[in-house]
């Protein structure tokens, strides 16, 4: 009880209140002029008031686990204190508020010209800047590099504008992108596009995996394709659900199975894990795919799944 | 014929000898594969008995499910406390690339303190305190199955009503606590807990630093992922006092990083290149005065993210090593400044007196 007392004494009380109440609780034998005594009672009703008002820190919320509850609103899975988003005119190119809009522009990118040979990254932002715009929302513009996977920063970089307007509606409404690239029409399908193709379009066809990479990061080369599309067929997701308050990555895919070919589609079914960088939420979409060299990346469903890791019994 | 033979042998036990003084046996650690905690442990008894001069473990704390929170000091024995350094790895246990690189960095100093003269200043200036997984009981679930690969919190189970686990360490501490950045709601990943210093392991590190507060010059807690060195604080509208200075230093380790592979880190507080957050650990480092205290986030900016491939493990673990020293180095030439010239003059003397000593031959 007295280290209770001393607990709350510490964190609520002034310094001359506490150093009264101390040192009655470490000398209750001793006896006590006048003033002291008014001192003691004073600090003693301060301490009974400030008792009635303490409360266990903040209230912890007893709702349905994050992961298992409803709709992914990616509103529901972020802080309560939401950051504030008062930066308008010229972004600072590193920070995030101009990365969190490239990385929205990225995803779009992904959903056009995505391919299993050719997943766009951000190499970096140039230059930003953001305005409110009159129906409500803010729209920035950008100037950023950006770099292709297999090659990565081996190969060119290609240079490209955006603007990405979010909307600031009630329900959430995906951002929306205007994008330009240097040099993107030239961009055909690649020879190894091509043969990935064909190797997996044959009616016997019937790949299927589970956690590419693995845990420890590792992927066979094989796989890795089917791992880029993943990412391009993710990126709809990603694009969808991005806001202001996000900025999504793929985490890993968990499972990827391969259905039947339609209408010359490579057809593949995918369960992939996204992060989100600011609630650090691990989020688990179903969606199924399709790809060719000419019609490029398309998602036919998606859905998400609830996720309910943090409600698992510990083994016994 | 004998003569020859016998030089050889000679040449053989030589080699020999030199190989185990060296600790080169068949089974030497691979510090380019990720590790299980007990693999981790195992190391850190081996580092200890193999550099008994200057390592040696102590155990500050214990977790949820109650094992011994262990770091190793490492710097030569003084007669007084010495100033000294603090590494923290592993406190989000999906972070793998994090406890790699206090490997990494316990088997860089250990293997050059004899033979690179800075390194063997620091020893003597400083002690390194290095906890290679704080967050044990998370590491150790993130590699039960591919499930539990992508855990993050504490293990500690939910008190009242909640049925989730775990409690986000790094927001946890006594610093700017549930201010922001935070959720209240128990099965979020960045739940802040039911209270501050709810968590163990949190309280392990509190108490430690408490303890330590006037040796420590230095904070460095490492995770992943993003390329990002982060100065204090989280919150958006408070500042440290001496933020130049420490944009300074991260800039320069930036530099250091970038020179190794090219790779950009970019440096700033969290809410300006990251998200506002409260409650961490480098902001409480900072609070109660540690004046350099430091976030690193490693590879990759978001391709793997958690999921680092194993053969870049050694380059982000040389890239952030060279990080890190900068910001070392920078901290000790600062606070011994008389030692960074009695270096610079031993190595002086040395090449002279070798010069004269090679031009004396002839």
């Amino acid at each position: 009880m007295q280290s209770v007392i001393r607990t709350h004494l510490e964190s609520v009380s002034s310094h001359s209140c506490y150093a009264t109440e101390l040192s009655f609780i470490n000398s209750s034998t001793r006896r006590r002029s006048p003033p002291e005594w008014i001192m003691k009672t004073f600090c003693s009703v301060w301490l009974l008031l400030s008792l009635v008002e303490l409360r266990p820190a903040l209230p912890v919320s007893q709702e349905t686990p994050l992961a298992c509850r409803g709709p992914a609103d990616p509103a529901l899975q972020q802080p309560e204190t939401p950051e504030e988003m008062d930066t308008t005119g010229d972004l600072e190119p590193t920070h995030y508020p101009a990365r969190r809009a490239a990385t929205v522009a990225l995803h779009y990118l992904n959903t056009r010209h995505g391919s299993p040979y050719r997943v766009f990254g951000l190499q970096q932002v140039h230059k930003a800047s953001a305005e409110d715009v009159a129906a409500g929302g803010r729209k920035y513009s950008l100037d950023f590099s950006v770099t292709t996977s297999p090659s990565g920063s081996a190969g060119p970089a290609l240079r490209c504008s955006a603007e990405v307007l979010f909307p600031r509606t009630e329900q959430h409404t995906p951002p929306d992108v205007q994008l330009n690239c240097e040099a993107l029409q030239q961009l055909n399908s690649t020879a190894e596009d091509e043969a990935f193709y064909q190797k997996y379009i044959t009616p016997d066809s019937a790949v299927s995996a589970q956690y590419l990479p693995d845990s420890y990061g590792n992927m066979s080369e094989d796989m890795q394709p089917f791992w880029r599309l993943a990412r391009v067929a993710a990126s709809f997701i990603m694009l969808r659900e991005s806001s202001e308050n996000t900025e999504f990555n793929m985490a890993q895919v968990a499972s990827i199975t391969q259905q039947e070919s339609s209408e010359k589609q490579l057809m593949l079914d995918y369960v992939v894990l996204l992060h989100d960088l600011p609630s650090q939420e691990i989020i688990q979409w179903k969606l199924l795919a399709s790809w060719s060299p000419d019609s490029g990346v398309r998602v036919l469903q998606m859905e998400w799944q609830p996720r309910c890791p943090h409600a698992t019994k510990p083994p016994n | 014929m004998k003569g020859s033979v016998m030089s050889v042998l000679v040449v053989l036990a030589l080699v020999a000898q030199d190989r185990v003084a060296c600790g080169l046996e068949d089974k030497s650690y691979d510090y380019t594969k990720y590790h299980t905690m007990d693999e981790i442990s195992a190391w850190m008894s081996q580092m200890e008995r193999e550099n008994p001069d200057v390592a040696s473990s102590m155990i500050y704390g214990r977790t949820y499910e109650n094992r011994n929170i262990t770091l190793l000091k490492i710097g030569f024995t003084g007669a007084t406390p010495k100033k000294a350094v603090w590494m923290d790895c592993g406190i989000h246990a999906r972070e793998w690339i994090a406890p790699a690189f206090c490997q990494h960095f316990v088997k860089e100093i250990l293997g050059s303190y004899q033979t690179d003269p800075k390194v063997n200043m620091l020893f003597k200036n400083l002690d390194f305190y290095i906890t290679p997984v704080l967050n044990m009981d998370g590491y150790i679930y993130s590699w039960k199955d591919n499930t539990t690969r992508l855990w993050r919190k504490s293990r500690s189970p939910g008190t009242g009503n909640c049925t989730c686990f775990g409690t986000d360490l790094n927001r946890n501490f006594y610093a700017n606590w549930g201010m922001v950045g935070i959720s209240r709601n128990c099965c979020s990943e960045i739940y802040n807990g039911p209270t501050p210093l709810s968590e163990t392991e949190a309280q392990a590190v509190t108490d430690f630093l408490g303890a330590h507060q006037n040796q420590l010059l230095c904070y460095l807690t490492i995770h992943s992922y993003g390329q990002l060195i982060l100065v204090p604080y989280g919150h958006p509208n408070i500042s440290a006092p001496n933020y130049n200075e420490l944009m300074e230093v991260g800039l320069a380790a930036a530099n250091a990083i970038k020179a190794v592979h090219g790779k950009s880190y970019k440096v700033g507080t969290s809410p300006d290149v990251l998200y506002a957050n409260s409650g961490s650990s480098r902001d409480f480092a900072r609070l109660i005065g540690i004046p350099y205290s430091f976030t690193f986030e490693l590879r990759d900016e978001g391709d793997y993210g958690f999921l680092l491939p194993e053969d870049q493990i050694q380059p982000t673990c040389e890239e952030a090593y060279q990080g890190a020293m900068s910001i070392i180095n920078y901290i000790h030439d600062k606070n011994f400044r008389g030692s960074a010239i009695t270096v610079t003059a031993t190595l002086w003397t040395t090449l002279v007196a070798s010069w004269i000593s090679s031009a004396n031959v002839f």
